[in-house]
């Protein structure tokens, strides 16, 4: 199983998504400015500050040349996780409904939060159990969406962090197979570390790439 | 005269423009909320209605493509309005 | 030759600097001369009044692979690696912009962890303000160089794991921004500044060269602030992580590549000063042509250019045939990369424009020749610091008094601030703020360095040799809590006007009280900063060393934790705690002005307690270790409880002041009966209440909302 980590200028997260990766399979790493993914069978758009955040969070990124790939992937239903600015990415793209607006705190905000999984019908969550503990750290993370979305993940009571509405934590497309979330699972992987709730994800996907290639 | 008709054809017209960008009515938009609230607190009374949003100015030799360069990236038309402005 | 003009003293030199600078150059300077020379002599650039003094400081060490004198000193951390490590200070910025103040501050300092070849790892800040329960302003400073602090640090991708805030008055008018940074190796990759090579190309990478920070050193660092400062506000630079990450990246792969003979980061008094050390280092002479220099602004004089503060800029040296490959690399980080100059044999630093000569001085007149001054020190007659109004009744209760302090601006959770900063990414932190006494880094091989960074104004006020022993000591208490052996030290000394005897008295004693724990403990300096000139109409600020220290513990997995672990543990109170009323955090909220002796250190006792309790945490005989800090052994036993969720029933010994304090020396542990064996056993953990016998009896969840509220209030 083969996953593709994206890396624009200002990625941050991009190092410990694919840490995170590499225990459920091999690891590429995606330049912006190529056009190849490699045949790798899931694409993650990591965390960061890509671009610096210019203009708005995701909105020069959605542009650069591998997200033109990652478009069509995802059109031809491949696997693609956006996490944090990487969802932002996702919407400015289009690939996903709704927008991230600032938290209503006007503040950047790092803390560990406790998320009801609301659909495990997705390849991303089909091994999670109902609620994960997973960090978040974001400026702009308040989902907003004016259509109906698919919702994937919630905050639990009291633990909306940035004001999002419904307390969306994550939504998918309606296929299921593009997933943005704002907490970061990559920073849930390691006893070590903290706690390994985000690991589900990444074995959803395993689990997922491995059902399709037996298939 | 053909001096001066030759110094029209010869230079390139670039127009600046300005655009403003808000935020969509209707969204919550705790800047402007935070802003609005600090005002009292330094003695101004009587603003409301404050919003902020951001300012784009730019110089361009076609401004037929100012809106399709707003809404492909200056702006996000989901959660924001925009005015462009000639300078 | 005579001193005819004025233009030296507008710049901050003195009659008698100006008259060497005419006797080392043989002429009058030009301007370009001048503006270099006035910030290379400035204090901020020279150490006049604190070179000779800090000689005093132990800088041999078994792990030292590099020591003072480079951007950043570095320590051997085994497998292969090293840690590099500084600290310093963004005062007088701050105090005029305090966002962008604070962020230039850390991204100066990630600049000069990463100039000798380390990876950012870790960034920690000491931060000093004035009264925020009184002051809207200094509530202005936190709140702003809070913001500033997590804005650059997030968005660069380095996680902020630790820090320390204080208020004091003394500090409304010179707020204290101290930024630490750590940065990890390959032995190998470590690089040195000077210049070598004569041939060899100057290159300038990074962002363009604009007006930001001209004369900033000169005018901000070696001057007290007065009244007209709003009007400095022009001089402070804006600074960009944006940049600084592709910077970052860029520099470590042209590392890598080993494509560089040396490189520098540009910070005060930019070109300038990086070229000038780095040709002074290589004992070599520097050619610049400042019409190759990419400007932001068209019409620099060659003066601006040589001495702005454009952020997120570094200086490397390139053999002629890598300076194409050096390019590709830059190109593919999006950096701009220009060659601007050569080394020559000449000894001298000549700046050209367009090939023409416009200034031309020996190297060693801008490095060398600035005249070092030695300090009169003399103890002052009366005291320095006034009292403040008391905010404790005479007759408070201990629970009271335990409360009020725990809500007290010093002591209250900072939660409302760390919570700012992104404390994981990179994936290396295994202690975050709040769970243990400093922070957990994990290295590859399954071992981890600890990350403590300490300081104190206060008790330093009191007796500065003494507290300034304290402040090292409690440094490494703090390392020892999670299990980690101290490899070396930064130092931050933030003081006020030295030209007057008392404070050069207080920087004399602090350095040797530096000194003489840093002997003690055997843990070497490596680098460090001094912050001068910190002073108001109202005096100096309390004298503020600010130490940074780097350990190493050889299990991650076993880091100690903070709070009290389980129902049943026996909790014990280790080394030589000798608590007294001088100088606390009690005595302050009584009113009381800091003066007086601090408690005697038996140093032979105080080392076997940290070595005691390093190493049970090491083979987790303890479930928790916390050092007794500020408030004494009440609030350390509150913050044990806080931190576990668990309460406590203890008995103190017979005369002991529970809010006494003796920094640095006493240790509240917690473990299996058996294992705490030989330590004086002073209680259990249980229940959900922390019982004192005798003295109080309150609930956790008491506890809780006044520790968790008291800054939360301070920054809505």
């Amino acid at each position: 199983m083969r996953v593709g980590v994206v890396r624009f200028p200002g990625s941050c997260d991009d190092v410990d998504a694919l840490l995170a990766a590499e225990r459920v399979g091999q690891t590429e790493l995606l330049w912006h400015k190529d056009r190849d993914l490699h045949g790798v069978d899931a694409v993650i758009v990591p965390g960061g500050f890509s671009y610096g955040d210019y203009l708005r969070a995701g909105a020069i990124a959605r542009f650069a040349p591998v997200m033109e790939e990652v478009v069509e992937f995802a059109a031809a239903g491949g696997l693609v996780l956006g996490i944090c600015n990487g969802f932002q990415v996702l919407c400015e793209a289009g690939l996903l409904p709704g927008a991230l607006l600032r938290n209503t705190s006007l503040k950047f905000v790092f803390r560990q939060v406790d998320l009801d999984v609301v659909d495990h019908d997705t390849p991303f969550t089909r091994e999670a159990p109902d609620r994960l503990s997973i960090p978040v750290k974001h400026t702009t993370g308040r989902y907003y969406t004016p259509e109906p979305v698919r919702v994937v993940l919630r905050y639990a009571t009291n633990h909306n962090p940035n004001g999002s509405q419904d307390d969306i934590a994550g939504v998918c497309n309606e296929a299921g197979n593009v997933f943005g979330l704002m907490p970061h699972p990559e920073h849930a992987v390691d006893p070590l570390t903290g706690s390994t709730d985000g690991l589900a994800i990444f074995e959803s996907i395993k689990a997922h790439v491995g059902d399709l290639v037996q298939a | 005269m053909a001096a001066a008709h030759r110094g029209l054809l010869s230079r390139r017209v670039v127009m600046r423009a300005r655009v403003l960008v808000r935020p969509k009515a209707g969204i919550l938009d705790p800047q402007g909320q935070a802003v609005e609230r600090a005002l009292p607190a330094l003695g101004f009374t009587g603003a409301s209605q404050v919003h902020v949003g951001r300012v784009i100015e730019l110089d361009v030799e076609d401004e037929a493509q100012l809106p399709d360069m707003c809404e492909r990236l200056l702006v996000n038309p989901l959660i924001e309005d925009y005015e462009i402005q000639r300078l | 030759m005579s001193v005819t003009s004025s233009r030296h003293r507008e710049l901050g030199l003195t009659d008698s600097e100006y008259e060497l600078i005419l006797e080392g150059l043989g002429r009058e300077p030009r301007d370009v001369e001048l503006a270099m020379l006035s910030l290379m002599w400035s204090e901020h650039c020279a150490y006049k009044h604190s070179k000779r003094l800090l000689r005093r400081l132990p800088t041999e060490g078994r792990h030292v692979l590099v020591g003072p004198g480079e951007n950043a000193g570095a320590v051997d951390v085994g497998g292969g690696l090293a840690v590099a490590f500084k600290v310093e200070s963004h005062n007088h910025p701050s105090a005029v912009e305090p966002f962008q103040g604070a962020a230039t501050g850390v991204g100066g300092i990630l600049r000069d962890v990463f100039a000798v070849g380390a990876r950012p790892i870790a960034v920690l800040d000491s931060l000093r303000f004035g009264d925020v329960t009184q002051s809207a302003r200094s509530r202005y400073l936190l709140e702003h160089a809070v913001a500033g602090i997590g804005h650059y640090g997030n968005s660069i991708g380095v996680p902020t794991v630790g820090g320390e805030i204080y208020f004091e008055p003394s500090y409304e008018q010179n707020c204290l921004i101290n930024a630490m940074c750590v940065g990890l190796a390959p032995r190998e990759r470590l690089i040195r500044s000077a210049a070598a090579g004569p041939g060899n190309v100057l290159v300038l990478l990074g962002a363009l060269t604009g007006r930001d920070g001209i004369g900033g050193a000169s005018v901000l660092a070696s001057a007290e602030l007065g009244e007209g400062d709003a009007d400095k506000r022009p001089s402070v630079q804006i600074g960009d992580p944006f940049a600084e990450k592709k910077l970052l990246e860029c520099c470590l792969e042209l590392l890598d590549r080993g494509l560089l003979v040396s490189l520098q980061d540009l910070g005060a008094a930019g070109l300038t000063s990086s070229a000038s050390e780095m040709a002074s280092k290589g004992e070599v002479g520097l050619d610049i042509d400042v019409s190759s220099v990419p400007l932001r602004e068209a019409d620099m004089e060659p003066f601006e250019i040589m001495v702005s503060e454009s952020q997120e800029r570094m200086l490397c040296v390139v053999e002629p045939e890598r300076v194409g490959a050096v390019l590709e690399v830059c190109e593919h980080w999006e950096t701009l990369a220009t060659p601007i100059g050569q080394v020559t044999t000449s000894g001298r630093f000549r700046i050209l424009k367009r090939g023409e000569v416009v200034g031309d001085l020996p190297v060693g007149l801008l490095v060398d020749d600035c005249p070092l001054y030695d300090l009169e020190p003399a103890a002052p007659e009366a005291p320095l610091y006034p009292g403040t109004p008391p905010v404790l009744a005479s007759q408070a209760t201990p629970a009271e008094v335990l409360l009020t302090l725990l809500a007290s601006p010093n002591l209250a959770s900072r939660r409302p601030v760390f919570e700012q900063y992104d404390p994981v990414v990179q994936s290396r932190t295994v202690r975050r703020p709040e769970q243990a006494d400093a922070a957990v880094l994990a290295l590859p091989d399954g071992s981890a360095i600890a990350v403590s960074i300490d300081g104190n104004g206060r008790r330093v006020a009191c007796e500065p040799r003494a507290g300034a022993f304290e402040v090292v000591l409690e440094c490494a208490a703090n390392l020892a809590c999670v299990g980690a052996e101290p490899l070396g030290l930064t130092n931050c000394l933030n003081f006020g006007n030295p030209e007057k005897p008392h404070v050069a008295w207080q920087l004399k004693e602090a350095v040797e009280g530096l000194s003489e724990a840093c002997e003690s403990l055997d843990v070497p300096v490596v680098g460090g900063n001094v912050s001068l000139y910190n002073e108001s109409p109202d005096g100096p600020i309390l004298p503020s060393p600010v130490v940074g220290m780097v350990g190493k513990l050889p299990d991650a997995s076993r880091a100690g934790r903070l709070g009290f672990a389980r129902e049943g543990d026996v909790i014990a109170l280790v080394g030589p705690f000798q608590p007294a009323h001088t100088g606390s955090e009690l005595a302050k909220l009584q009113g009381q002005a800091p003066a007086g002796r601090l408690p005697f250190k038996d140093v032979p006792a105080i080392l076997d307690a940290q070595e005691k309790v390093r190493s049970m945490i090491r083979s987790q005989a303890l479930q928790n270790a916390h050092d007794i800090a500020e408030g004494g052994i009440a609030v350390a036993l509150a913050e044990c409880c806080l931190a576990g969720g668990l309460g406590a029933r203890v008995a103190l010994p017979e005369g002991l002041d529970p809010f006494g304090e003796d920094l640095g020396t006493g240790f509240v542990v917690s473990g299996d009966p058996e294992a705490l064996g030989d330590f004086p056993v002073i209680g259990r953990v249980e229940g959900k209440r922390l019982e004192i016998d005798g003295l109080l009896d309150v609930s956790v969840d008491k506890l809780q909302s006044a520790h968790s509220g008291g800054l939360d209030a301070l920054l809505r």
